[in-house]
Protein backbone atom coordinates (compact mmCIF):
# COMPACT_ATOMS: atom_id res chain seq x y z
CA UNK A 1 0.00 0.00 0.00
CA UNK A 2 1.63 3.34 -0.72
CA UNK A 3 2.85 5.69 1.39
CA UNK A 4 4.48 9.25 0.18
CA UNK A 5 7.27 10.01 2.55
CA UNK A 6 10.32 12.09 1.87
CA UNK A 7 12.64 9.86 -0.16
CA UNK A 8 15.18 10.12 2.82
CA UNK A 9 12.64 8.55 5.13
CA UNK A 10 11.93 5.81 2.41
CA UNK A 11 15.26 4.76 1.56
CA UNK A 12 15.68 4.55 5.72
CA UNK A 13 12.88 2.01 6.35
CA UNK A 14 13.12 -0.16 2.97
CA UNK A 15 16.61 -0.50 2.19
CA UNK A 16 18.80 -2.58 4.50
CA UNK A 17 22.97 -3.19 4.19
CA UNK A 18 23.25 -6.75 2.00
CA UNK A 19 20.40 -6.22 0.22
CA UNK A 20 19.86 -6.62 -3.47
CA UNK A 21 18.40 -3.77 -4.83
CA UNK A 22 17.34 -3.11 -8.31
CA UNK A 23 17.38 0.96 -9.76
CA UNK A 24 15.58 0.94 -13.17
CA UNK A 25 14.73 2.54 -15.95
CA UNK A 26 15.97 1.62 -19.48
CA UNK A 27 18.14 5.39 -20.24
CA UNK A 28 14.90 6.81 -19.70
CA UNK A 29 13.86 7.77 -16.11
CA UNK A 30 16.85 6.14 -14.58
CA UNK A 31 16.19 7.01 -10.70
CA UNK A 32 19.25 8.76 -10.01
CA UNK A 33 17.78 10.70 -7.09
CA UNK A 34 17.16 7.67 -4.96
CA UNK A 35 20.38 6.13 -5.71
CA UNK A 36 22.43 9.46 -4.30
CA UNK A 37 20.14 9.29 -1.48
CA UNK A 38 21.41 5.52 -0.85
CA UNK A 39 24.76 6.58 -1.02
CA UNK A 40 24.14 9.58 1.32
CA UNK A 41 23.26 6.91 3.65
CA UNK A 42 26.10 4.75 3.36
CA UNK A 43 24.06 1.87 3.11
CA UNK A 44 26.89 -0.94 2.13
CA UNK A 45 27.13 -4.23 0.56
CA UNK A 46 24.48 -3.95 -1.94
CA UNK A 47 23.59 -6.58 -4.49
CA UNK A 48 22.71 -4.53 -7.58
CA UNK A 49 20.92 -5.31 -10.67
CA UNK A 50 20.38 -3.34 -13.76
CA UNK A 51 20.18 -3.80 -17.13
CA UNK A 52 22.38 -1.14 -17.81
CA UNK A 53 24.24 0.36 -15.08
CA UNK A 54 24.76 3.36 -16.50
CA UNK A 55 26.04 6.69 -14.19
CA UNK A 56 24.18 5.55 -11.07
CA UNK A 57 26.25 2.09 -10.86
CA UNK A 58 29.76 3.79 -11.85
CA UNK A 59 28.91 5.86 -8.59
CA UNK A 60 27.20 3.43 -6.46
CA UNK A 61 30.41 1.16 -6.74
CA UNK A 62 33.29 4.15 -6.73
CA UNK A 63 31.55 4.90 -3.42
CA UNK A 64 32.13 0.91 -2.12
CA UNK A 65 28.63 0.47 -1.66
CA UNK A 66 28.65 -2.74 -3.79
CA UNK A 67 29.31 -6.58 -3.07
CA UNK A 68 27.73 -7.59 -6.22
CA UNK A 69 26.72 -6.28 -9.71
CA UNK A 70 24.30 -8.42 -11.61
CA UNK A 71 23.98 -6.47 -15.12
CA UNK A 72 23.90 -6.55 -19.14
CA UNK A 73 25.75 -3.68 -20.62
CA UNK A 74 27.99 -1.75 -18.16
CA UNK A 75 28.47 1.33 -20.82
CA UNK A 76 27.96 5.16 -20.76
CA UNK A 77 26.12 4.74 -23.39
CA UNK A 78 27.24 6.56 -26.77
CA UNK A 79 30.23 8.18 -24.99
CA UNK A 80 32.05 4.98 -23.95
CA UNK A 81 33.11 2.99 -20.48
CA UNK A 82 32.15 3.35 -17.37
CA UNK A 83 35.17 4.28 -15.86
CA UNK A 84 34.94 3.28 -11.65
CA UNK A 85 32.98 0.10 -12.77
CA UNK A 86 36.08 -1.13 -15.01
CA UNK A 87 38.58 0.58 -11.82
CA UNK A 88 36.72 -2.08 -9.68
CA UNK A 89 37.20 -4.75 -12.12
CA UNK A 90 40.38 -4.35 -13.46
CA UNK A 91 42.08 -3.20 -10.14
CA UNK A 92 39.66 -3.59 -6.92
CA UNK A 93 39.37 -0.15 -6.72
CA UNK A 94 38.09 0.83 -3.80
CA UNK A 95 36.87 -2.56 -3.96
CA UNK A 96 36.10 -5.75 -5.68
CA UNK A 97 33.21 -6.76 -6.86
CA UNK A 98 31.56 -10.25 -7.32
CA UNK A 99 29.71 -9.73 -11.24
CA UNK A 100 27.40 -11.96 -12.85
CA UNK A 101 26.52 -11.03 -16.44
CA UNK A 102 23.94 -11.57 -18.14
CA UNK A 103 22.35 -10.50 -21.85
CA UNK A 104 19.69 -8.11 -22.49
CA UNK A 105 17.19 -10.63 -23.59
CA UNK A 106 18.10 -12.85 -20.46
CA UNK A 107 17.64 -9.69 -17.75
CA UNK A 108 14.08 -8.24 -19.57
CA UNK A 109 13.10 -12.06 -19.41
CA UNK A 110 14.48 -12.41 -15.44
CA UNK A 111 12.45 -9.65 -14.31
CA UNK A 112 9.61 -10.77 -16.18
CA UNK A 113 9.65 -13.80 -14.70
CA UNK A 114 10.35 -12.41 -11.24
CA UNK A 115 6.92 -10.33 -11.68
CA UNK A 116 4.76 -13.76 -12.28
CA UNK A 117 5.94 -15.10 -9.37
CA UNK A 118 8.08 -18.17 -11.31
CA UNK A 119 11.35 -19.38 -9.97
CA UNK A 120 13.26 -19.11 -13.56
CA UNK A 121 13.08 -17.56 -16.80
CA UNK A 122 13.32 -19.95 -20.30
CA UNK A 123 13.82 -18.30 -23.62
CA UNK A 124 16.12 -18.91 -26.76
CA UNK A 125 19.13 -17.15 -26.22
CA UNK A 126 23.00 -17.18 -25.06
CA UNK A 127 23.47 -19.95 -28.25
CA UNK A 128 27.31 -19.87 -28.79
CA UNK A 129 28.08 -17.32 -26.63
CA UNK A 130 30.92 -17.74 -23.76
CA UNK A 131 28.90 -16.26 -21.15
CA UNK A 132 27.44 -19.16 -19.53
CA UNK A 133 31.36 -20.20 -18.91
CA UNK A 134 31.75 -17.57 -16.64
CA UNK A 135 28.10 -17.30 -15.11
CA UNK A 136 26.89 -20.46 -13.71
CA UNK A 137 23.66 -18.74 -13.29
CA UNK A 138 23.47 -19.23 -17.13
CA UNK A 139 21.76 -22.73 -17.96
CA UNK A 140 19.49 -24.75 -20.16
CA UNK A 141 16.41 -26.44 -19.73
CA UNK A 142 14.98 -28.91 -22.48
CA UNK A 143 11.41 -28.46 -23.80
CA UNK A 144 8.81 -31.09 -22.77
CA UNK A 145 7.50 -30.95 -25.97
CA UNK A 146 9.49 -30.63 -29.20
CA UNK A 147 13.05 -31.42 -27.50
CA UNK A 148 14.46 -27.87 -28.22
CA UNK A 149 17.11 -27.05 -25.68
CA UNK A 150 16.32 -23.43 -24.43
CA UNK A 151 18.92 -21.23 -22.28
CA UNK A 152 16.84 -20.69 -18.47
CA UNK A 153 18.09 -18.70 -16.00
CA UNK A 154 16.87 -17.74 -12.15
CA UNK A 155 13.97 -14.83 -11.77
CA UNK A 156 15.12 -11.77 -10.62
CA UNK A 157 12.99 -10.88 -6.67
CA UNK A 158 14.65 -8.18 -5.59
CA UNK A 159 14.26 -6.81 -2.39
CA UNK A 160 14.05 -3.23 -3.15
CA UNK A 161 13.13 -1.85 -6.30
CA UNK A 162 13.64 1.90 -6.77
CA UNK A 163 12.08 3.37 -10.19
CA UNK A 164 11.32 6.97 -11.34
CA UNK A 165 7.82 7.82 -12.67
CA UNK A 166 6.22 10.35 -13.80
CA UNK A 167 3.22 10.99 -12.02
CA UNK A 168 1.67 9.42 -9.26
CA UNK A 169 -2.15 10.38 -8.31
CA UNK A 170 -3.27 11.08 -4.77
CA UNK A 171 -4.00 7.67 -3.73
CA UNK A 172 -0.44 6.30 -5.08
CA UNK A 173 -1.25 5.07 -8.31
CA UNK A 174 2.17 5.58 -10.75
CA UNK A 175 2.20 6.80 -14.19
CA UNK A 176 5.00 5.70 -16.93
CA UNK A 177 5.01 6.59 -20.18
CA UNK A 178 7.27 6.55 -23.05
CA UNK A 179 10.26 4.46 -22.93
CA UNK A 180 8.99 1.86 -20.41
CA UNK A 181 11.42 -0.11 -19.97
CA UNK A 182 11.39 -3.48 -17.55
CA UNK A 183 9.95 -0.79 -14.50
CA UNK A 184 6.49 -2.25 -14.14
CA UNK A 185 8.40 -5.68 -13.93
CA UNK A 186 11.06 -4.82 -11.73
CA UNK A 187 8.45 -3.31 -9.18
CA UNK A 188 6.19 -6.13 -9.48
CA UNK A 189 9.08 -8.75 -8.72
CA UNK A 190 10.54 -7.42 -5.89
CA UNK A 191 9.25 -7.10 -2.19
CA UNK A 192 9.51 -3.50 -1.85
CA UNK A 193 9.42 -0.46 -4.06
CA UNK A 194 10.34 2.93 -3.82
CA UNK A 195 9.42 4.84 -5.99
CA UNK A 196 10.26 9.00 -7.06
CA UNK A 197 7.98 10.92 -9.29
CA UNK A 198 7.80 14.48 -10.75
CA UNK A 199 4.77 15.21 -9.58
CA UNK A 200 1.83 14.19 -7.56
CA UNK A 201 -1.62 15.15 -9.02
CA UNK A 202 -5.65 14.50 -8.91
CA UNK A 203 -5.83 12.69 -12.00
CA UNK A 204 -3.57 10.76 -14.03
CA UNK A 205 -5.63 12.33 -16.88
CA UNK A 206 -4.30 9.01 -19.18
CA UNK A 207 -5.42 6.71 -21.60
CA UNK A 208 -7.08 3.68 -21.03
CA UNK A 209 -3.89 1.32 -22.06
CA UNK A 210 -1.55 3.17 -19.53
CA UNK A 211 1.30 1.32 -18.03
CA UNK A 212 0.07 2.38 -14.64
CA UNK A 213 1.65 0.61 -11.47
CA UNK A 214 -1.18 0.25 -8.78
CA UNK A 215 -1.34 1.73 -5.17
CA UNK A 216 -1.37 -1.28 -3.41
CA UNK A 217 2.08 -3.05 -5.59
CA UNK A 218 3.73 0.06 -4.49
CA UNK A 219 5.67 0.46 -0.96
CA UNK A 220 6.65 4.26 -0.99
CA UNK A 221 6.22 7.46 -3.39
CA UNK A 222 8.54 10.42 -2.76
CA UNK A 223 8.09 13.46 -4.88
CA UNK A 224 11.47 14.92 -6.45
CA UNK A 225 10.84 16.97 -9.24
CA UNK A 226 13.96 15.78 -11.54
CA UNK A 227 14.61 13.05 -10.06
CA UNK A 228 15.85 11.07 -13.08
CA UNK A 229 18.67 14.02 -14.35
CA UNK A 230 20.66 13.63 -16.44
CA UNK A 231 18.19 10.89 -17.41
CA UNK A 232 15.38 12.42 -18.65
CA UNK A 233 11.61 12.28 -17.84
CA UNK A 234 9.72 11.92 -20.98
CA UNK A 235 7.35 15.35 -21.47
CA UNK A 236 9.04 17.25 -18.61
CA UNK A 237 12.66 17.83 -18.84
CA UNK A 238 15.13 15.95 -22.01
CA UNK A 239 18.30 14.00 -21.36
CA UNK A 240 21.48 16.07 -20.57
CA UNK A 241 23.46 14.25 -23.12
CA UNK A 242 26.23 17.17 -22.27
CA UNK A 243 26.44 15.86 -18.75
CA UNK A 244 27.03 11.98 -19.55
CA UNK A 245 29.89 13.23 -22.03
CA UNK A 246 31.01 15.72 -18.99
CA UNK A 247 30.87 12.60 -16.67
CA UNK A 248 33.68 10.57 -18.58
CA UNK A 249 36.64 12.72 -17.92
CA UNK A 250 35.31 13.10 -13.83
CA UNK A 251 34.98 9.16 -13.88
CA UNK A 252 38.57 8.67 -15.08
CA UNK A 253 39.98 10.06 -12.03
CA UNK A 254 40.08 8.77 -8.57
CA UNK A 255 40.38 12.29 -6.85
CA UNK A 256 38.18 14.00 -9.29
CA UNK A 257 35.43 11.54 -9.11
CA UNK A 258 35.66 11.49 -4.77
CA UNK A 259 35.95 15.25 -4.81
CA UNK A 260 32.58 15.20 -7.32
CA UNK A 261 30.20 13.17 -5.59
CA UNK A 262 31.22 14.98 -2.21
CA UNK A 263 30.34 17.97 -3.71
CA UNK A 264 27.36 17.01 -5.99
CA UNK A 265 25.81 14.05 -3.74
CA UNK A 266 26.92 14.03 0.01
CA UNK A 267 26.70 17.78 0.76
CA UNK A 268 23.02 18.46 -1.69
CA UNK A 269 19.80 16.62 -0.57
CA UNK A 270 17.35 14.66 -3.25
CA UNK A 271 15.55 18.73 -3.31
CA UNK A 272 18.94 19.88 -5.69
CA UNK A 273 17.43 18.16 -8.62
CA UNK A 274 15.08 20.64 -9.38
CA UNK A 275 17.56 23.00 -9.94
CA UNK A 276 19.37 20.61 -12.38
CA UNK A 277 17.08 20.28 -15.15
CA UNK A 278 16.66 24.31 -16.07
CA UNK A 279 16.46 24.82 -19.35
CA UNK A 280 16.44 21.36 -20.22
CA UNK A 281 12.42 21.50 -20.14
CA UNK A 282 10.06 20.17 -22.70
CA UNK A 283 8.29 23.72 -23.97
CA UNK A 284 5.14 22.65 -26.00
CA UNK B 1 42.94 7.63 -56.70
CA UNK B 2 43.25 10.64 -54.26
CA UNK B 3 41.49 13.96 -53.67
CA UNK B 4 38.32 12.35 -52.62
CA UNK B 5 35.99 14.75 -50.66
CA UNK B 6 34.71 12.46 -48.58
CA UNK B 7 36.03 10.58 -45.46
CA UNK B 8 36.29 6.96 -44.89
CA UNK B 9 33.90 7.06 -41.92
CA UNK B 10 31.12 8.55 -44.20
CA UNK B 11 31.92 6.14 -47.03
CA UNK B 12 31.57 3.68 -43.79
CA UNK B 13 28.54 4.85 -43.05
CA UNK B 14 27.06 5.10 -46.67
CA UNK B 15 28.18 1.95 -47.99
CA UNK B 16 26.21 0.68 -44.88
CA UNK B 17 22.78 2.73 -45.65
CA UNK B 18 22.92 0.99 -48.89
CA UNK B 19 22.51 -2.49 -47.70
CA UNK B 20 19.39 -1.71 -46.56
CA UNK B 21 15.92 -2.04 -47.90
CA UNK B 22 12.87 -0.40 -48.10
CA UNK B 23 11.22 -3.79 -46.25
CA UNK B 24 13.46 -4.04 -43.49
CA UNK B 25 12.53 -4.69 -40.27
CA UNK B 26 15.98 -3.11 -38.66
CA UNK B 27 17.02 -3.46 -35.20
CA UNK B 28 19.67 -1.02 -34.69
CA UNK B 29 22.72 -1.15 -32.48
CA UNK B 30 24.10 2.00 -31.27
CA UNK B 31 26.90 3.67 -32.87
CA UNK B 32 27.83 3.15 -36.38
CA UNK B 33 24.89 1.32 -36.92
CA UNK B 34 22.52 4.19 -36.19
CA UNK B 35 24.09 6.62 -38.73
CA UNK B 36 23.98 3.52 -41.69
CA UNK B 37 20.38 2.75 -40.67
CA UNK B 38 19.09 6.71 -40.36
CA UNK B 39 20.75 7.70 -44.08
CA UNK B 40 18.54 4.69 -45.52
CA UNK B 41 16.02 6.06 -44.05
CA UNK B 42 16.38 9.42 -45.47
CA UNK B 43 17.50 8.55 -48.88
CA UNK B 44 16.11 5.53 -50.33
CA UNK B 45 14.48 3.29 -47.99
CA UNK B 46 11.98 5.95 -46.36
CA UNK B 47 9.62 3.22 -45.06
CA UNK B 48 12.06 0.63 -43.50
CA UNK B 49 11.28 -0.14 -40.18
CA UNK B 50 14.04 0.94 -37.60
CA UNK B 51 13.65 -0.45 -34.43
CA UNK B 52 15.88 -0.13 -30.98
CA UNK B 53 16.03 -2.33 -27.92
CA UNK B 54 14.51 0.76 -26.08
CA UNK B 55 11.45 -0.33 -27.17
CA UNK B 56 10.34 2.11 -29.82
CA UNK B 57 9.05 0.80 -33.07
CA UNK B 58 9.05 2.62 -36.27
CA UNK B 59 11.09 5.72 -35.26
CA UNK B 60 12.30 8.33 -37.49
CA UNK B 61 14.33 10.54 -35.40
CA UNK B 62 15.90 13.71 -36.93
CA UNK B 63 18.99 13.72 -34.88
CA UNK B 64 21.14 10.45 -34.11
CA UNK B 65 20.71 9.53 -30.59
CA UNK B 66 23.48 9.27 -28.13
CA UNK B 67 21.94 6.28 -26.29
CA UNK B 68 19.76 3.11 -27.56
CA UNK B 69 16.86 5.13 -25.56
CA UNK B 70 17.40 8.79 -26.01
CA UNK B 71 13.77 10.56 -26.09
CA UNK B 72 14.05 11.23 -29.66
CA UNK B 73 13.54 7.40 -31.10
CA UNK B 74 10.10 7.40 -28.34
CA UNK B 75 9.07 10.97 -29.48
CA UNK B 76 8.94 9.64 -33.32
CA UNK B 77 8.11 6.14 -33.06
CA UNK B 78 4.93 4.51 -34.43
CA UNK B 79 4.37 2.81 -30.50
CA UNK B 80 7.24 2.22 -27.94
CA UNK B 81 6.90 -1.75 -26.37
CA UNK B 82 8.43 -2.87 -23.02
CA UNK B 83 11.69 -3.79 -23.29
CA UNK B 84 10.77 -7.58 -22.02
CA UNK B 85 8.41 -7.27 -25.17
CA UNK B 86 10.72 -6.20 -27.32
CA UNK B 87 13.46 -9.03 -26.65
CA UNK B 88 10.32 -11.55 -26.29
CA UNK B 89 7.75 -11.00 -28.68
CA UNK B 90 9.85 -8.47 -31.68
CA UNK B 91 13.69 -10.59 -31.63
CA UNK B 92 12.84 -13.98 -30.44
CA UNK B 93 9.77 -14.47 -31.82
CA UNK B 94 11.50 -13.41 -35.66
CA UNK B 95 9.82 -10.33 -36.95
CA UNK B 96 13.20 -8.95 -37.18
CA UNK B 97 14.75 -9.07 -41.06
CA UNK B 98 18.47 -7.45 -40.14
CA UNK B 99 19.85 -6.86 -37.04
CA UNK B 100 22.84 -4.11 -37.30
CA UNK B 101 25.80 -4.57 -34.92
CA UNK B 102 29.10 -2.82 -34.13
CA UNK B 103 31.77 -4.40 -32.35
CA UNK B 104 35.19 -4.08 -30.20
CA UNK B 105 36.55 -7.13 -31.73
CA UNK B 106 35.57 -9.65 -34.73
CA UNK B 107 37.63 -12.94 -36.00
CA UNK B 108 37.46 -14.15 -39.69
CA UNK B 109 34.30 -16.22 -39.20
CA UNK B 110 32.08 -12.93 -37.88
CA UNK B 111 32.54 -13.84 -34.36
CA UNK B 112 32.04 -10.76 -31.81
CA UNK B 113 33.47 -9.75 -28.48
CA UNK B 114 32.28 -6.59 -27.18
CA UNK B 115 32.51 -7.74 -23.49
CA UNK B 116 36.89 -8.06 -22.52
CA UNK B 117 40.18 -7.58 -23.67
CA UNK B 118 42.52 -10.20 -22.32
CA UNK B 119 41.01 -12.80 -19.39
CA UNK B 120 37.35 -12.46 -18.33
CA UNK B 121 38.28 -12.77 -14.54
CA UNK B 122 41.46 -10.55 -14.43
CA UNK B 123 40.82 -8.10 -17.98
CA UNK B 124 43.08 -5.89 -19.33
CA UNK B 125 40.28 -3.85 -20.72
CA UNK B 126 36.29 -4.40 -19.49
CA UNK B 127 34.51 -3.25 -22.33
CA UNK B 128 30.66 -2.49 -21.53
CA UNK B 129 29.39 -6.23 -22.77
CA UNK B 130 26.75 -7.63 -24.78
CA UNK B 131 23.89 -5.75 -24.22
CA UNK B 132 21.15 -7.15 -26.73
CA UNK B 133 23.73 -8.33 -28.83
CA UNK B 134 24.12 -12.06 -28.41
CA UNK B 135 20.15 -12.59 -29.06
CA UNK B 136 20.24 -10.24 -31.91
CA UNK B 137 23.01 -12.47 -33.58
CA UNK B 138 21.10 -15.10 -33.42
CA UNK B 139 18.01 -14.28 -33.68
CA UNK B 140 17.64 -11.69 -36.36
CA UNK B 141 16.96 -13.22 -39.86
CA UNK B 142 20.53 -12.14 -40.38
CA UNK B 143 23.34 -9.82 -39.24
CA UNK B 144 25.37 -6.99 -40.60
CA UNK B 145 28.26 -5.56 -39.08
CA UNK B 146 29.79 -1.99 -39.19
CA UNK B 147 33.36 -1.64 -38.19
CA UNK B 148 36.38 0.45 -38.37
CA UNK B 149 39.72 -1.93 -39.18
CA UNK B 150 42.39 -1.82 -37.13
CA UNK B 151 44.58 -4.81 -36.11
CA UNK B 152 43.47 -4.53 -32.53
CA UNK B 153 39.74 -5.32 -33.82
CA UNK B 154 40.35 -7.76 -36.31
CA UNK B 155 41.99 -10.48 -34.22
CA UNK B 156 43.15 -13.80 -35.04
CA UNK B 157 41.41 -15.01 -31.85
CA UNK B 158 38.51 -12.84 -29.91
CA UNK B 159 39.53 -12.66 -26.41
CA UNK B 160 35.96 -13.64 -25.60
CA UNK B 161 33.11 -15.06 -27.52
CA UNK B 162 30.08 -12.33 -26.76
CA UNK B 163 27.79 -12.86 -30.47
CA UNK B 164 28.39 -15.68 -32.45
CA UNK B 165 28.45 -15.48 -35.97
CA UNK B 166 29.50 -18.23 -38.23
CA UNK B 167 31.72 -19.98 -35.41
CA UNK B 168 34.24 -21.61 -36.57
CA UNK B 169 33.36 -21.98 -40.00
CA UNK B 170 31.61 -24.04 -42.37
CA UNK B 171 28.20 -25.48 -40.95
CA UNK B 172 28.99 -24.61 -37.63
CA UNK B 173 25.47 -22.28 -37.22
CA UNK B 174 23.37 -24.85 -38.19
CA UNK B 175 25.43 -27.70 -35.89
CA UNK B 176 24.72 -25.07 -33.24
CA UNK B 177 21.02 -25.37 -34.08
CA UNK B 178 20.89 -21.92 -35.05
CA UNK B 179 17.95 -21.50 -38.18
CA UNK B 180 19.48 -18.14 -38.59
CA UNK B 181 21.48 -16.40 -41.39
CA UNK B 182 23.78 -15.06 -39.06
CA UNK B 183 26.67 -12.51 -40.47
CA UNK B 184 26.19 -11.89 -44.14
CA UNK B 185 27.91 -8.72 -44.92
CA UNK B 186 30.47 -6.22 -43.03
CA UNK B 187 31.08 -2.85 -44.04
CA UNK B 188 34.09 -0.94 -42.70
CA UNK B 189 35.90 2.17 -43.54
CA UNK B 190 38.07 0.38 -46.15
CA UNK B 191 36.18 -2.47 -47.37
CA UNK B 192 32.74 -4.73 -47.91
CA UNK B 193 33.31 -7.77 -46.99
CA UNK B 194 30.48 -10.84 -47.26
CA UNK B 195 31.37 -14.61 -45.79
CA UNK B 196 32.13 -17.04 -48.08
CA UNK B 197 29.43 -19.21 -49.18
CA UNK B 198 30.99 -22.25 -48.09
CA UNK B 199 33.40 -21.78 -45.79
CA UNK B 200 31.83 -19.05 -44.27
CA UNK B 201 35.18 -17.27 -43.62
CA UNK B 202 34.96 -13.22 -44.39
CA UNK B 203 36.12 -12.17 -48.06
CA UNK B 204 36.84 -8.67 -49.01
CA UNK B 205 34.57 -8.11 -51.77
CA UNK B 206 34.75 -4.45 -52.86
CA UNK B 207 37.62 -1.94 -51.81
CA UNK B 208 36.34 1.48 -50.94
CA UNK B 209 37.72 4.06 -53.29
CA UNK B 210 41.38 4.91 -52.95
CA UNK B 211 42.09 1.85 -50.68
CA UNK B 212 44.32 -0.85 -51.93
CA UNK B 213 44.67 -4.80 -50.86
CA UNK B 214 47.79 -3.54 -48.74
CA UNK B 215 46.25 -0.83 -46.97
CA UNK B 216 43.44 -4.15 -45.79
CA UNK B 217 45.90 -6.27 -44.86
CA UNK B 218 47.68 -3.76 -43.01
CA UNK B 219 44.46 -3.38 -40.68
CA UNK B 220 43.83 -7.19 -40.35
CA UNK B 221 45.55 -9.55 -38.23
CA UNK B 222 45.18 -12.83 -40.47
CA UNK B 223 45.70 -12.90 -43.68
CA UNK B 224 43.09 -11.71 -45.62
CA UNK B 225 41.20 -13.36 -48.40
CA UNK B 226 39.82 -11.28 -51.80
CA UNK B 227 37.67 -11.99 -54.39
CA UNK B 228 38.56 -13.03 -57.61
CA UNK B 229 35.78 -10.73 -58.98
CA UNK B 230 36.70 -7.99 -56.34
CA UNK B 231 34.90 -4.01 -57.18
CA UNK B 232 34.85 -0.95 -56.24
CA UNK B 233 32.58 0.52 -53.79
CA UNK B 234 30.84 3.17 -55.75
CA UNK B 235 32.04 6.90 -54.35
CA UNK B 236 29.37 8.25 -52.23
CA UNK B 237 26.57 10.42 -54.36
CA UNK B 238 26.05 14.25 -53.40
CA UNK B 239 22.49 13.59 -51.99
CA UNK B 240 24.06 10.63 -49.49
CA UNK B 241 26.61 12.99 -48.57
CA UNK B 242 24.56 15.86 -47.93
CA UNK B 243 22.10 13.49 -46.20
CA UNK B 244 24.98 12.27 -43.54
CA UNK B 245 26.37 15.45 -42.86
CA UNK B 246 23.52 17.60 -42.35
CA UNK B 247 22.29 14.44 -39.99
CA UNK B 248 25.79 14.81 -38.42
CA UNK B 249 25.27 19.02 -37.97
CA UNK B 250 22.14 18.05 -36.59
CA UNK B 251 23.28 15.72 -33.95
CA UNK B 252 26.63 17.58 -32.84
CA UNK B 253 24.42 20.91 -32.10
CA UNK B 254 21.90 19.00 -30.31
CA UNK B 255 24.79 17.16 -28.04
CA UNK B 256 26.49 19.97 -27.61
CA UNK B 257 24.45 21.36 -24.77
CA UNK B 258 20.62 20.62 -25.57
CA UNK B 259 19.82 23.21 -22.96
CA UNK B 260 17.26 25.85 -24.14
CA UNK B 261 18.06 29.48 -23.34
CA UNK B 262 15.43 30.65 -20.85
CA UNK B 263 14.86 34.35 -21.03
Amino acid sequence: MAEFLSLKDAVKKYLKSGDMAAFEGFTHLIPHAAAHEVIRQGIDELTIVRMTPDLIYDQLIGMGLVKKMIFSYAGNPGVGLLRRVRDSIENGWPRSIEIEEHSHAALANAYEAGAAGLPCAVFRGYLGTELQRVNPNIRSVTCPFTGEELAAVPSIRPDVAFIHALKADRKGNVLIEGIVGVQKEAVLAATHSIVTVEEVVDELDTHMNACILLHWTVSAICEVPGGAHPSYAQGYYGRDNKTYIDWDPIAADREKFQAWMEEHVLKQGPDVFAGRIKGLEVTS
Amino acid sequence: MTGHDFTPDEMMAIAASRALSNTDVCFVGIGPPSAACNIARLTHAPDITLIYESGTIGTAPDVLPLSIGDGELCDTALTTVSVTEMFRYWLQGGKITVGFLGAAQIDRFANINTTVVGDYENPTVRLPGGGGAPEIASSSQEIYITMKQSKRGFVEKLDFFTSFGHGEGGDHRERMGIATKGPTLLITDLAIWKPDPVTKELTVVSLHPGTTKERVQQTVSWAVRFSDDLQETPAPTEEELSVLRALKARTAAAHAGNRVETA
